[in-house]
Order: structure tokens, then C-alpha cells, then sequence
């Protein structure tokens, strides 16, 4: 028998370390040691009813535990075999005490379908693909169905492009399949560039087999021969595994000329990016594998008519993809019967920034900010305050606490003036400015843009330029207006999505965070401490005591005053390095 | 490998590869092998799976330990990496976060030969498809 114990940040804060300790006190008075162990864990993600105790193998699920309650689950459950009932988690709907963690509602909260494969098959071995129902949706698609069938499949399922627009996954097939062309195009967009975001290259690294057969299933709903993958050069393990899987698949019959026997022939390519932001959005990056500049055109012609090489192409995101052979295998029913009522299915996120667990998750459409970041995520780091979290990279937008409860899908997170993105999720604490989380993203995107349109090119810089004006404490009330203005009249007339999503960081933090920007700029304080510029240090004369290591460890000799006398910061000189502060041992140097 | 002319081919594979699976974890199957499983995407290679995976593939040789070791993508820890899946004959799988050598070592001496948990553990936290 062994006692899971939670070892996680948010367990561990509530004390798991003491319940271990009188876990194995217990034990040991019984004469148990040997045969039961306590094991301490990684985050169970329940932080919500922590500290948790697993016992194995019977799957008993204690929630808030406390060390006293180490005695009645030893000399209980583990001598009688009787669970603690009053220990046991409750479920809010039903009021029942649940026994096994399996029946427990907080599993749901993650339902891998993307990442279905990843981090359990060998990316490299065909067949373990397809010993999970690999290539079985393309077998089905070619041999039973009929490419309106497909597409019809898809509609119903409800799958909306995770690239981040949203836009409707099966809709946009059947514009390319009606027109007509002697040859058309099924382009993956695996050029993923969020800053924090890394769920297209996990997919590709961990199940590539998944995306190459949805582009199968595409090529044979629009009528097209052949696909295109166009991946970022720094991404060069997924490359590997890529051509890995390419050479497989061929190799296999499922890709290349009259795939499993039939007429259907389909087979694919990459294309390097170098790695330029812009090539995300689908024109730009069709110029780019075109061997042009990765310079974007207006819409319409939209590539479903007028794509690569002048031909029908549709484009889809690496996620888009992984999730349609699961669609045609489990139906779409069970697909449309996961998420909101406008968004169905899955996200994954990329947890990042100052949270416990980082990393990659897939929850259902409809899950709360809440749930992913104090549950899943196992809270913020340090034990700090929560005070942000930035959706959809530097389109996106930053949400409050006030946002934490609201069910995540495209159009909640749009209405409260962010966007799912990709799928990017930086968080951050209370030591965060938030002037210069927008600064951040501006930064980005000047250095981004890719100069064709005025306002993106000169708009962003000047937008940058203010920002920086602000931290620096030169701005005014006017330049907060200013600023403001700038950044509808960029949205209203760039010509791509990057320019038009570009001052969202900057009006999202302005809408949520106004009081930060005024303090910047009435009382030129920076109210997280993280504008250096805005930063003064002064020496408390009652505290201080003369000691003289403040002025010893000045690099630019700021500090002046008699030993055993009190010492003073000559502001002009002061580079606000903090060498002093750290200094100091009687806290006599005081920052504001 | 010869190309697959039909649906029936695959499906004949796709029984094959199942049945290699199943074999290595069916519980009563008595010579079932101990399943390791390296977590070898970016973040997983980033932060030193690739010497703990071959530290698994020989000392598990050394030590005359039935074990299939293989590679696969991120699982999705990556605070915790490197992450590795363990799973014995019959047994649910475990994975274990932020193996080093030495966690390594105590993972194949005490869990693979004993069936002793050890620290390190990270719980599912999600629902499978299938």
C-alpha cells in the first residue's frame, strides 16, 4: 500500500510536509513502515481542496488534510480498510462523498484530444501511431466516405481554426472545394510565433503521423494532391520528426500515390520560415513559400480561390489538424457534444510566466480562467498575488481578476477584450508593471511588423515611443489620450491581422489597469517598482547610522556624508543600480 | 516494408502493433517487460533527457532488467522535466518528474525491482480519449 501525499506549491504551503511526517510516525508506532509507504508527489492540480492524500492502489481520494488527520486514516483505512468518510472530497451537485478519485468531475477538467498521443506514443514508430487508431480515419474517409461527407463531418463537429481567428474549420473547406481548379493546395501553418507559446511544436514533436494524416483527410475533402507544411527553420527537432514521419508514411502507402490501394494520391512538403512573426497570417505566409517577401495582401481574394502559385489552398493550424482524424473517428456528435455553445471541443495552452506548473494543457471550451491558472496551474509562484494573465501573445490582451470566472472560448475572451490566440498564457504577479507588459508586446511587434501599411510600420513605433515616454516619467494626462487614439486609428487601418490586433496589449491594459498609467504620469511613480527610471532612493537620517558601506559599494560615488553621520543620495548622480539598498543593514536606504 | 494496398492492411497492422503493445504491459503475462518511456521533446531534451535515457537503456541492461526504453513527445510537465513514464507489468503507469541520475538509479532499484513508489511522482491530472 502507499500514501500519495501532495507535494505541491499550494499543498506544501498548507503544510503536506508535517502530514507526511505524522503519516510516517503513525506507521511506524504501528509497525507498518515496511509495508506501507508515504511518497510525497508532484501537484495533484487540486489545489483548490488542498493538501490532498492519495491512498493506492484503491484510489481513495482525502482532500484538506491535516497533520492530526495522519492517526484516523492510518489506524482507519489503512489497518481496517475503512475510508475516512469525513475526509473524503464531496461533490458540490450531488452532496455524495466520493470514494474513488476516478468518479472525481475535476479529471474532466483536462481532456487531451490534440495532445492524445503526446508524451505516450514514440513519435518516431509508425505503428505505435497506428496501433492508436492512426491512418483509420483517412482508411474510413477514402473507402466509405465521399469528400462532401468529409466536409459535411467537420461543419457539424463545430471545429473552429486554432491558429486564432476561430474561424470555422469545415466552412472554410467547402470554399475550397467548390472552386474549381486543376490543381489545389492543403498548406499547414506551423509557424507559430507567440512569444510563450510552444503547443504546435509539442504536437509536431510528440504525434507528426496526427497532422500528416489530417491533411490527407483535407486533400481528399477539397480536392487537392498535394500539402505543404510550412515550419519554422528554428523549430529542428519537429522538422526531424517530420521528415521521420514523412518518409514512414510513405513508405507505408498512406502518403504518395494511390494511398491504401485506391485512386485518392496525396502527398506532402516542407517549407522553412525564417522565423518572421508576420508569415503566420496565411497570405503573408503563402508569399513567403511562394519565395517572396513574407508580406501580407488584402483579403479577399482569400486563398481558398486564389492561394499558392494562384491555385485553392486552404490553410489550418497544427492543432486544427491534430484534432480532425479523432473527429471522423469518434464522430461528431461526441466532438460538438465537448465545449460552449459556439466553441466545441478543446484548447490547448501553454502555461507560462509566473505560475506553479508550467507547461502544456488541453481543457474543454468553457473552462474558467480560474480552473486553468489556481487548479490546473497550481497557482502563482512564490506565493504571490495574482494580478494578470496575458491571452493570445501580442494580439492579445491582459485579464484581471475580474475575469478569472468567465467560461473560456473565442467569443468571451473577445468580448472581454483579449482573444484565445493561439493559445499562449503568460501570467503574471503583483511585482508586474503593467505599462511595461505593454511596452514588452509593442517592442515585439515594432520589430515585427513588416513595414507594408503606414500605420503598423510608423503607427506601432510611435506607439512604442510613448510607452517608453511614460516608464521613463515624461508623460502627461494628454499623452494617455494620445495614445489611446493612436491605437484605434492603427486597429481600424492596418492592413493584416498583426497590425489590427497590434495595440491590444497597450488598450487592454489601459482599460483594465488605468490607475497604473495615471500613476506613471501624475505622480511619476511606477506603482509595481519596476520602472527604474521612475525609482528614487533616499536614506532615512533617523536609520541611518553612519556606517559607510552604503557610500563603499556606490559604483558612481552618489552618496556623501561623514562617517558616523548621516548619509545622503545625490539624485543627479544616482543611476538607481540599488548597490545601496542591498547594502545596507539597518534598512536606513528606502526606495519610492 | 511493403505499401498497404488496403483498409484491411491497416487494420491487419494496427492489430499487429496493438497486440506488441499489449504484450509488454499485460499483467498475466509472466514474462512482461517493465515499459520506460523518456519525455524527448525541446523542453524534455533541453533539460538533460538525453543522458537519462541512456542511462536507463544500460543500466537496466547491466542490472538484467526486461525493459523496453523509448522516446516519446512532452507530456506536457515541462516544469518538472525531465519526465519519465514507467510502467510494470500489470500496473497502472507512473510518471516520474525532474529525473536526474541519481533519481533515476532509485527509480529502477526500488520501483522496477521492488514496485516501492518514489518521490517524484506526478499525479494525472486528465482524462483520456479512449
Amino acid at each position: 500500500m502507499h500514501l500519495l501525499v501532495c507535494g505541491g506549491t499550494g499543498c506544501r504551503a498548507s503544510e503536506s510536509n508535517l502530514i507526511v511526517e505524522s503519516l510516517k510516525r503513525e506507521l511506524e508506532e504501528k509497525g507498518l513502515s515496511s509495508e506501507v509507504q508515504v511518497i510525497m508527489t508532484g501537484c495533484f492540480g487540486f489545489c483548490e481542496k488542498g493538501p490532498v492524500v492519495k491512498v493506492m492502489p484503491d484510489n481513495t481520494f482525502y482532500v484538506q488534510v491535516k497533520p492530526e488527520d495522519a492517526a484516523v486514516i492510518v489506524a482507519e483505512h489503512v489497518i481496517k480498510g475503512r475510508p475516512v468518510q469525513r475526509l473524503l472530497y464531496v461533490d458540490p451537485k450531488s452532496k455524495e462523498h466520493i470514494t474513488d478519485s476516478k468518479h472525481m468531475g475535476f479529471y474532466r477538467k483536462q481532456i487531451r484530444i490534440a495532445l492524445r498521443n503526446c508524451g505516450f506514443i514514440n513519435p518516431e514508430n509508425i505503428e505505435e501511431y497506428i496501433a492508436r487508431d492512426g491512418y483509420a480515419a483517412l482508411g474510413k474517409c477514402i473507402s466509405e466516405l465521399s469528400a462532401a461527407d468529409v466536409i459535411d463531418i467537420i461543419k457539424k463537429s463545430g471545429l473552429r481554426g486554432r491558429g486564432g481567428a476561430g474561424f470555422p474549420t469545415g466552412l472554410k473547406w467547402e470554399i475550397a472545394s467548390k472552386n474549381k481548379a486543376d490543381q489545389k493546395y492543403v498548406v499547414c501553418n506551423a509557424d507559430e510565433g507567440d512569444p510563450g507559446a510552444f503547443m504546435d511544436r509539442s504536437v509536431l514533436e510528440g504525434d507528426p503521423h496526427s497532422v500528416l494524416e489530417a491533411m490527407a483527410i483535407c486533400g481528399y475533402a477539397i480536392g487537392a494532391s498535394k500539402g505543404l507544411i510550412y515550419i519554422r527553420a528554428e523549430y529542428p527537432l519537429a522538422i526531424q520528426r517530420l521528415k521521420i514521419a514523412l518518409g514512414q508514411a510513405r513508405e507505408y502507402g498512406l502518403l504518395g500515390k494511390n494511398i491504401l490501394g485506391g485512386e485518392f494520391s496525396f502527398d506532402i512538403e516542407l517549407r522553412y520560415g525564417a522565423g518572421a512573426f508576420v508569415c503566420g497570417e496565411e497570405t503573408a505566409l503563402i508569399h513567403s513559400m511562394e519565395g517572396h517577401r513574407g508580406e501580407p495582401t488584402n483579403k479577399p481574394p482569400f486563398p481558398a480561390e486564389s492561394g499558392f502559385l494562384g491555385k485553392p489552398t486552404n490553410v489550418n493550424n497544427v492543432e486544427t489538424f491534430a484534432s480532425v482524424p479523432v473527429i471522423i473517428n469518434k464522430g461528431w456528435e461526441w466532438f460538438s457534444s465537448i465545449g460552449t455553445e459556439k466553441s466545441k471541443g478543446t484548447k490547448v495552452f501553454a502555461l507560462a510566466g509566473k505560475i506553479n506548473n508550467v507547461g502544456l494543457i488541453e481543457v474543454p471550451m468553457g473552462t474558467t480562467l480560474r480552473e486553468i491558472i489556481f487548479e490546473i496551474g497550481g497557482g502563482i509562484k512564490n506565493g504571490k498575488k495574482f494580478k494578470a494573465v496575458q491571452t493570445g501573445g501580442p494580439s492579445g490582451g491582459c485579464l484581471t481578476e475580474n475575469h478569472l470566472d468567465i467560461p473560456i472560448d473565442f467569443d468571451n475572451l473577445a468580448a472581454a477584450g483579449s482573444i484565445m490566440g493561439s493559445g499562449g498564457m503568460i501570467v503574471m504577479d503583483e511585482d508586474d508593471c503593467m505599462v511595461s507588459i505593454a511596452k514588452f508586446f509593442l517592442e515585439f511587434t515594432v520589430e515585427e511588423s513588416c513595414g507594408k501599411c503606414a500605420p503598423c510600420r510608423i503607427g506601432n513605433k510611435r506607439v512604442h515611443e510613448l510607452l517608453t515616454h511614460i516608464t521613463k516619467g515624461n508623460g502627461t494626462l494628454a499623452d494617455l489620450d494620445r495614445l489611446r487614439n493612436m491605437c484605434n486609428v492603427i486597429k481600424d487601418t492596418s492592413l493584416c491581422g498583426l497590425g489590427q490586433t497590434s495595440p491590444n496589449p497597450v488598450l487592454s491594459t489601459m482599460d483594465n489597469f488605468m490607475d497604473e498609467y495615471v500613476a506613471h504620469v501624475t505622480e511619476k511613480r511606477c506603482p509595481s517598482g519596476q520602472c527604474r527610471d521612475l525609482m528614487k532612493y533616499t536614506i532615512d537620517v533617523e536609520k541611518c547610522v553612519g556606517c559607510t558601506a552604503c557610500a563603499r559599494g556606490c559604483p558612481v560615488n552618489a552618496i556623501t556624508g561623514e562617517r558616523k553621520g548621516p548619509h545622503f543620495i545625490d539624485q543627479e548622480k544616482c543611476i538607481k543600480c540599488g548597490a545601496c539598498f542591498e547594502k545596507c543593514k539597518f534598512g536606513a536606504v528606502l526606495i519610492n | 516494408m511493403e505499401k498497404l494496398k488496403s483498409l484491411a492492411d491497416l487494420k491487419k497492422i494496427r492489430e499487429d502493433a496493438r497486440e506488441k503493445l499489449d504484450l509488454r504491459v499485460k499483467g498475466d503475462n509472466p514474462g512482461g517487460l517493465v515499459l520506460v518511456k523518456v519525455a524527448m521533446a525541446t523542453c524534455g531534451i533541453a533539460s538533460g533527457a538525453k543522458p537519462i535515457m541512456e542511462f536507463f537503456v544500460e543500466e537496466l541492461d547491466k542490472r538484467g532488467i526486461g525493459a523496453v526504453v523509448t522516446q516519446t513527445g512532452c507530456m506536457g510537465y515541462c516544469y518538472a522535466e525531465p519526465t519519465v513514464e514507467v510502467q510494470l507489468p500489470g500496473r497502472e503507469p507512473v510518471v516520474y518528474g525532474f529525473v536526474d541520475r541519481k533519481r533515476a538509479d532509485e527509480i529502477i532499484e526500488k520501483y522496477i525491482k521492488n514496485g516501492e513508489l518514489v518521490e517524484g511522482i506526478i499525479p494525472v491530472n486528465y482524462e483520456k480519449i479512449d
